[in-house]
């Protein structure tokens, strides 16, 4: 059997044992890069002869009798918004398309020091704002099962690059969907851990209260072994929980006694895909046959989620967002373009006031600058938050929001009264098309309505593929667990993956190698 | 300050920083005057993916100063993002305290040794935590079209004082930060230095000029204006001066009133010694705070905040009046020995308590050492003599032994030699006459001096004092008040 | 709440947005739609809630006040769109 259809932990025992080399294992999933990233672009920035670079000197590391540590010479793709010293992290945006940290994130540190090599960073929807991958400022990856559609987003790159086998782990982020959804739509696992599990430290901010890092890969068991070497206390992230990290990998493969499944039905209903539905409900009685007690649970805020979440996530990312504006790095327009245009404007002023309303020099710099540099979606949401923030509007939007976010927490509270992971769809349907929700924002923020929730309320969340559509296209199942419960849902997500076979269908493309 | 036609109404707003080794929220050195761009990392020049990180100490010392401007110290708090583009704050926000700050509705007492207002409180509206911008340099001089940007000072820990509008001169306004830098000072929070910027003032001024129409009514307040620039404490009297004379011939001109126009801020000329209008920042009063979601509360119980409360120590206000029902001094006298710092004043108590005599012990201090530090622009504590030595000098001259001007010129010899009291003495070849000896040049003098004799014994004492002089040719030792005392008791004898 | 161009356009100052008349007309029709949409909150009585600012409710968070060491000038400065030997460059700040 190929390599690149190996799970990543059956690998890592291959490379412990010295039955492979870091170097070819490498090599493999670079070629496969090489061979389908014309048609799939899941990646910003492949660097072959860095990535052969710290494969071999792990295998040499390897050689002279060093622990390796838990990945061992394993590749690793990471979303292209994990600040990564000397590596242009681009968000896959224009203001940053030559920003070059000069520091680490603390996953980029625990990559490294866990012996991951880093293969390449993944495209994503401009700083993770949106759905699809269609707002990367560079280019639009494909969805692997079929280039036509998206492949979800934020964290589309990330998933594509799973499910086209170019890397056996991923780390996305996911701020309101953007780990779950893709994993979902592209058929792989996916894990959203609870806020203040994985330090936020260098992961360029979209909102930070809801912002988190986790890992993608084709199964419960490799999502484990990667959301070990990223979950744990940091100093420099303020919200990052002081909480021991359970070895995910040893526990990962006991199933659950007596495991009581909430399944949600709020959303169950309206605008659900048919297939999507019939799935879900399969795998009730997958988890049914397995001895899990399945009930009926209510999340009755979390029709509000969406509303809440579009104004908490703009606000904090106008915020956020404020720092681009090309003074101190990224991107600056053109100074002299600016100073001629203001001159001419200055020179067509009517009258003395008409000329004192006119920008200063520095405030032109700064809107032409952010204008040019960011794009359309990331604009939209600027602004959105603006106006959600700015005298007037605070109690209406923003205080209102965060005060309905606490109504969404406590229903969670009492839903895992009565479960011990709820259970639900991913998305409301299969991989839309591309281009499908060009010029309708808000319906392409509809399709949010299951994942937010998680991010809201700072729970983990993880998606698994649970079926096919009519089309062969995946569908995702979404478990979701109280704070530090990712040991659980993990469990949860292999039990199913025993009793199931989706987490191994490959598009055809990857299926028919050897 | 009732001549005037009007009352003049003040609010300062101070920014300390506060004297952290690191910045508030990473770990760069705060030290001031390093050269541009060397004291940042990715937190403080606000790079994609950094994070903050609260400094304890920078806490501690902001609860400290709090608590000694009796403040209230509320069990929670939390951070605000104020959101404004400029390009000495990287991240398009500075991370302060909104609407729930770590300390508010305190007072400072101040009063004037020189009698020019009755002592009062000034309120304290709040005071709280943020950080510090870094700086932007324009050098019109040189032409160009660019500012430079330095963000060493960016994120150094600033506590901002905001005083109700309370004090109706600008004296009173030089009092009140006067006070209030002392007790920074003595809390050891911040060295306040303006000079360095590591205390800057704001000052809001209107003027209450009563209603002509209705002379029992509310006065009439006029336009708030908020004055910056302004250096030193002498800088903000005249500011305070020159603004209350423009905004009363506005007023004549104008009979505009608080909010008929939008505040207007400006700025002292320190030259030209007038105020001038700044331009105002667009939309800038909508600074979109809300709580900053990379940083947790602080949450800190009231036993936690009586904790440091009893750690505050002595602060001036209660070292004055100590000072004063201790060694019987006056309250000019405990001010200025107060205003010194707190390293002077335990010189002072332990010469006073070694010498016994509060009242000597504050004169000499006053005016001998005092001098000497300003001179040598030194602190006390290198100051030469310790106190143990001086007191065996001031023992000397309690027991008429040395005379004042004789004592200063040993105390002299002590600081620039380094000698003890008596080797002093022996190097001025200052030896102690016994009294014996005394009796008998009072006696040669008399003897030689009819005159004078008879002056004295007509009632005129002040004769004695030309004995004096020629008792010191014979001895340069003798002292004076003995000699006067010696010749008229034995003048009176003689017959 | 509607919204309408003139306040698409003031927010555009407020965020340091410079708009095309056409992007201000999308914009002001999709931020509508969005603001109606999110309107219904407003249908939820939170009277008795308290706002809710952070998932996982964390307090006292510190470091010790320790100096370490701080970046190397030319790495900071080395992503400046334009600076000098020591500080970054920028238009004028007079008068803003």
């Amino acid at each position: 059997m190929s390599l690149l259809k190996k799970s990543a932990v059956e690998l890592v025992s291959l490379l412990r044992d010295g039955e492979l080399t870091s170097a070819d294992l490498t090599r493999a999933y670079l070629n496969q890069i090489e061979e389908h990233e014309g048609t799939i672009q899941a990646f910003l920035h492949v660097d072959r002869e860095a990535a052969l670079q710290q494969a071999e000197d792990l295998d040499r590391r390897r050689a002279a009798g060093e622990n390796m540590g838990p990945l061992g010479g394993l590749p690793v793709a990471v979303k292209d918004l994990l600040c990564t010293r000397g590596v242009t992290t681009t968000c896959a945006s224009r203001m940053l398309e030559n920003f070059r940290p000069p520091y680490d994130a603390t996953v980029i540190a625990r990559l490294k020091a866990a012996g991951a090599v880093l293969i390449g960073r993944t495209n994503m929807d401009e700083f993770a704002m949106g759905g699809s991958c269609e707002n990367s400022a560079f280019q639009t990856t494909k969805n692997p099962w079929d280039p036509e559609r998206i492949p979800g987003g934020s964290s589309g790159g990330a998933a594509a690059c799973v499910a086209a086998a170019m890397a056996p782990l991923s780390v996305g982020s996911d701020t309101g969907g953007s780990i779950r959804q893709p994993a979902a739509l592209c058929g792989v696992t996916g894990l959203k851990p609870t806020y203040g599990r994985v330090s936020r430290y260098g992961l360029v901010a979209f909102a930070s209260s809801l912002d988190q890092i986790g890992p993608l890969a084709a199964t419960a068991e490799d999502v484990a072994l990667l959301l070990e070497v990223l979950a744990g206390h940091d100093p420099l992230d303020s919200t990052s929980i002081d909480a021991p990290v359970p070895r995910y990998i040893e526990t990962v493969r006991q199933p659950l006694e007596g495991l009581r499944v909430g399944l949600v039905t709020d959303h169950l209903a309206e605008q659900l895909d048919p297939d999507v539905e019939a799935a879900v409900r399969e795998a009730v009685r997958v988890y049914e046959s397995l001895g899990a007690n399945v009930e009926e649970v209510s999340l009755p805020h979390s029709r509000y989620g969406i509303a809440t979440y579009y104004v908490i996530a703009p606000s904090e990312a106008s915020s956020n967002l404020a720092r681009y504006d090309g003074a101190h790095y990224g991107y600056r327009t053109d100074e002299s373009a600016l100073q001629a245009e203001l001159a001419a404007e200055r020179a067509a002023a009517q009258s003395e006031q008409e000329e004192a309303r006119l920008d200063t020099p520095l405030v032109r710099m700064y809107r032409k600058t952010r204008s040019e540099g960011f794009g359309a979606e990331v604009k939209r949401r600027i602004m959105l938050g603006t106006y959600a923030l700015s005298s007037g509007y605070y109690d209406a939007y923003y205080l209102k929001a965060l005060k309905v976010r606490r109504l969404i927490v406590e229903d969670y509270r009492a839903a895992f009264q009565k479960a011990d992971v709820l259970l639900g769809p991913v998305t409301p349907s299969p991989a839309m098309p591309l281009g499908h929700f060009k010029d309708d924002p808000l319906g392409m923020y509809l399709t949010d309505l299951f994942t937010v929730g998680a991010n809201l309320a700072g729970i983990a969340g993880i998606s698994l593929p649970c079926g096919q559509s009519r089309e062969g296209l995946p569908i995702g199942l979404h478990l979701q667990a109280p704070p530090l419960e990712e040991e659980r849902l993990l469990r949860a997500a292999h039990m199913f993956q025993t009793a199931t076979d989706w987490h191994r269908r490959r598009p055809d493309f990857v299926a028919s190698e050897d | 300050m009732s001549e005037l036609p009007y009352k003049i109404v003040i609010g300062l707003e101070v920014h300390v920083q506060l004297a952290t080794q690191s910045k508030l929220f990473c770990r760069c050195s705060t030290q001031f005057g390093a050269p541009p761009n060397t004291q940042t990392c990715p937190v403080c020049s606000g790079m994609p993916g950094a994070l903050p990180v609260l400094n304890r100490e920078a806490y501690r010392m902001a609860v400290r100063a709090a608590l000694a401007l009796n403040c209230e110290i509320p069990e929670f708090t939390k951070w605000d993002r104020k959101q404004y583009y400029y390009p000495d704050l990287p991240k398009g926000y500075q991370i302060s305290q909104f609407d729930l700050p770590m300390s508010q509705h305190g007072h400072l007492a101040i009063s004037d040794p020189k009698n020019r207002f009755e002592p009062k409180r000034v309120g304290i509206i709040r005071a709280h935590l943020e950080e510090d911008a870094g700086k932007s340099m324009h050098d019109e001089q040189a032409g160009t079209a660019d500012s430079r940007i330095d963000l060493n000072r960016c994120g150094t820990p600033l506590l901002e004082i905001v005083s109700e509008p309370e004090m109706y001169s600008p004296e009173e306004a030089k009092a009140y930060l006067t006070e209030l830098k002392l007790l920074l000072t003595y809390l050891e929070v911040s060295d306040c230095n303006m000079q360095e910027g590591s205390l800057r003032v704001d000052a809001n001024v209107n003027l209450h000029i009563p209603d002509p129409e209705a002379a029992d009514g509310p006065p009439i307040a006029t336009p708030i204006v908020e004055v910056k620039n302004m250096n030193s404490f002498r800088a903000v009297e005249r500011a305070l001066h020159y603004e209350a004379d423009r905004q009363w011939e506005v007023w004549q001109e104008s009979h505009q009133r608080l909010g008929d126009v939008p505040k207007q801020t400006r700025g002292w000329d320190e030259n030209a010694e007038i105020t001038r209008g700044q331009r105002s920042k667009e939309e800038s009063s909508d600074y979109r705070y809300f709580p900053d979601p990379d940083l947790v509360p602080v949450v800190m119980s009231a036993k936690e905040t009586a904790e440091i409360r009893n750690q505050l120590g002595e602060l001036p206000a209660a070292l004055r009046k100590r000072l004063e029902e201790t060694y019987g001094i006056k309250p000019y006298d405990s001010d200025v020995l107060v205003n010194q710092g707190r390293a002077l004043v335990d010189y002072y108590i332990e010469l006073a308590e070694q010498c016994g005599d509060g009242k000597l012990a504050s004169n000499w201090v006053q005016q001998d050492v005092l001098r000497l530090l300003n001179e040598r622009e030194i602190s006390i504590d290198d100051y030469a003599v310790r106190p143990s030595a001086f007191a065996e000098l001031l023992a000397k001259v309690q027991d008429g032994k040395l005379d004042t001007s004789r004592g200063r010129e040993v105390l002299a010899e002590m600081i620039e030699a380094g000698l003890s009291v008596a080797d002093a003495m022996e190097k001025l070849g200052i030896a102690e006459v016994d009294d014996s000896e005394l009796v008998e040049l009072c006696q040669s003098l008399i003897a030689a001096n009819p005159k004078i004799v008879a002056d004295i014994q007509a009632g005129n004492l002040k004769a004695a004092g030309a004995l004096i002089g020629q008792a010191k040719k014979q001895n340069p030792n003798v002292n004076p008040s003995r000699v006067r005392e010696l010749c008229i008791e034995l003048s009176s004898e003689a017959s | 709440m509607s919204l309408s161009a003139s306040d698409v356009e003031k927010v555009s100052l407020l965020a340091r947005l410079l708009l095309t008349p056409q992007e201000i007309e999308a914009l002001t029709s999709q931020l509508g739609q969005i603001v109606e949409y999110v309107d219904q909150l407003g249908e939820i009585d939170t009277e008795q809630v308290e706002p809710l600012a952070h998932a996982v409710e964390l307090v006292n968070v510190w470091a010790d006040d320790e100096v370490r060491p701080s970046l190397p000038r030319d790495e900071v400065l080395s992503g400046a769109p334009h600076r000098d030997e020591d500080s970054y460059l920028v238009p004028a700040v007079l008068g803003d």
